[in-house]
């Protein structure tokens, strides 16, 4: 399991323009670190780049297990990163029950995970209804269940919140107490604040 | 496997709901069949020395229907990214979308085939032979289909793009294929033939997973 993340002088561009250089933080079990910065800062495709999408131009990024062996990156992001976006992948015209199976199974299901992830998210309701048919807060928390239907150590979360209101938005802090507490990592793109205490991490102001 | 099977299953049901795309190439490969006698003429003479030929050229173009959607929207909708973090390398994923298309167009295209091809004066006897070459034709069509798609990803007008970009590779197959065809019908064994097609199809099986896995991971960088 991901036990540290450790990021070192990494230099993100997009295109010719570079996002952010010398770059460095570590994150390690039970830590949740919230990223924050303006618009255009570079928070998604930090996201990105540690989830393998973008290839960094400088620096490095490395999984740790529990011992301290580093992990073959390529390994740890097809078993054990979770990167939940704006765009969550599902299907309209799939039913969400059939949505939530595909998703969880495809990542590696617990048994009972995808129960535990119905309970919690409040799912029962929605499962027969087409994705497209649901609003923008159900359609998050039918992303969100993925991350409890199939157990990965580091979630990389993009805005996870937005969409929620109040009583959602404690629902998923729970979860992520709880996603620390059995020894996780959180790496979250926010504007709000989580409700769960952060340890900030600014990329400033973009431009 | 176990991943590779529940993908291959959500593929192809992606591929059956929501708007029917295998009917669609099928009802459209029928269309292109049915205009051919109307603008050449409904004479036999003329019609059966090329029905093999049309039914090949009608396969090709029918094949290019879905390929549009193969990667393009799930690059938009995110499920590309999904795909990617999961156990299996995108190499295996290309592969897998590649053979549900196949089995989701490729497949109803090959039973359609045979009918075409009667309609258009082939003899019966040669049905087998058709759907069994669409078939085959048909499993390389999906994976060099796949690869343009892939390598359209993101651009503008990707859909004439990939046309562009993938009837030429499919070049090979029409040609041993109606080959085949053509050989059978005058008497000769068609294996020849059939063996040149398998062996493209091979090729093709071989060298468009890591160029497509390729060009997917640009396309989401």
């Amino acid at each position: 399991m991901i036990s540290t993340l450790s990021i070192t002088d990494l230099r993100l561009a997009r295109g010719e323009r570079t996002l952010f250089s010398a770059l460095s933080f570590a994150a390690s079990s039970g830590e949740a670190v919230a990223l924050t910065g303006a618009n255009g800062a570079g928070k998604t495709s930090l996201l990105r780049a540690i989830a393998g999408f973008i290839r960094p131009e400088a620096g490095t990024i490395v999984f740790r297990e529990t011992d301290d062996e580093p992990i073959e990156a390529d390994l740890a992001r097809a078993h054990q990163v979770h990167l939940l976006g704006h765009l969550d992948g599902l299907k309209g015209q799939q039913t969400a029950r059939d949505e939530l199976m595909f998703q969880s199974q495809w990542l590696g299901h617990s048994h009972h995970g995808i129960e535990e992830a119905i309970d919690t998210l409040g799912l029962k309701p929605l499962l027969d209804l087409e994705v497209r048919k649901l609003s923008a807060g159900q359609r998050r928390r039918l992303a969100l269940a993925r991350l409890i239907g199939s157990p990965r150590a580091l979630w990389l979360l993009d805005e996870p919140l937005s969409p929620l209101d109040a009583r959602w938005r404690e629902v998923v802090g729970a979860m992520m107490v709880r996603h620390l507490a059995d020894g996780g990592l959180i790496l979250a793109a926010v504007h709000d604040p989580l409700p769960i205490p952060t340890r900030p991490l600014d990329l400033g102001t973009g431009r | 496997m176990r991943a590779a099977y529940i993908l291959f299953r959500r593929e192809l049901a992606l591929a059956w709901g929501g708007g029917g795309g295998p009917l669609l190439a099928c009802g459209f490969f029928a269309c292109l069949t049915t205009v051919v006698p109307l603008a050449a003429g409904g004479d036999p003479n003329v019609l059966k020395p090329v029905a093999a030929g049309i039914a090949w050229l009608a396969l090709a173009l029918s094949s290019l229907l879905s390929l549009e959607r193969l990667f393009e929207r799930d690059l938009e909708d995110g499920a590309l990214d999904l795909l990617a973090t999961g156990p299996l390398p995108l190499e295996a994923v290309f592969a897998i979308k590649a053979v549900s298309q196949w089995i989701a167009t490729g497949l109803p295209l090959a039973l359609t085939a045979p009918v075409a091809a009667l309609a258009l004066g082939q003899s019966i006897e040669l049905a087998p032979l058709t759907a069994l070459s669409a078939l085959i034709g048909g499993l390389g069509f999906a994976f060099t289909g796949a690869l343009g798609a892939a390598l359209a990803l993101g651009a503008k007008r990707g859909g004439l793009l990939i046309a562009v970009v993938v009837l030429p590779l499919f070049i090979p197959p029409v040609v041993f294929g109606s080959g085949a065809l053509d050989r059978a019908a005058a008497g000769l064994s068609p294996l020849s033939a059939l063996a040149l097609l398998t062996a493209y199809v091979l090729f093709a099986a071989v060298i468009a997973p890591p160029a497509g896995a390729a060009a997917i991971r640009s396309a989401q960088g």
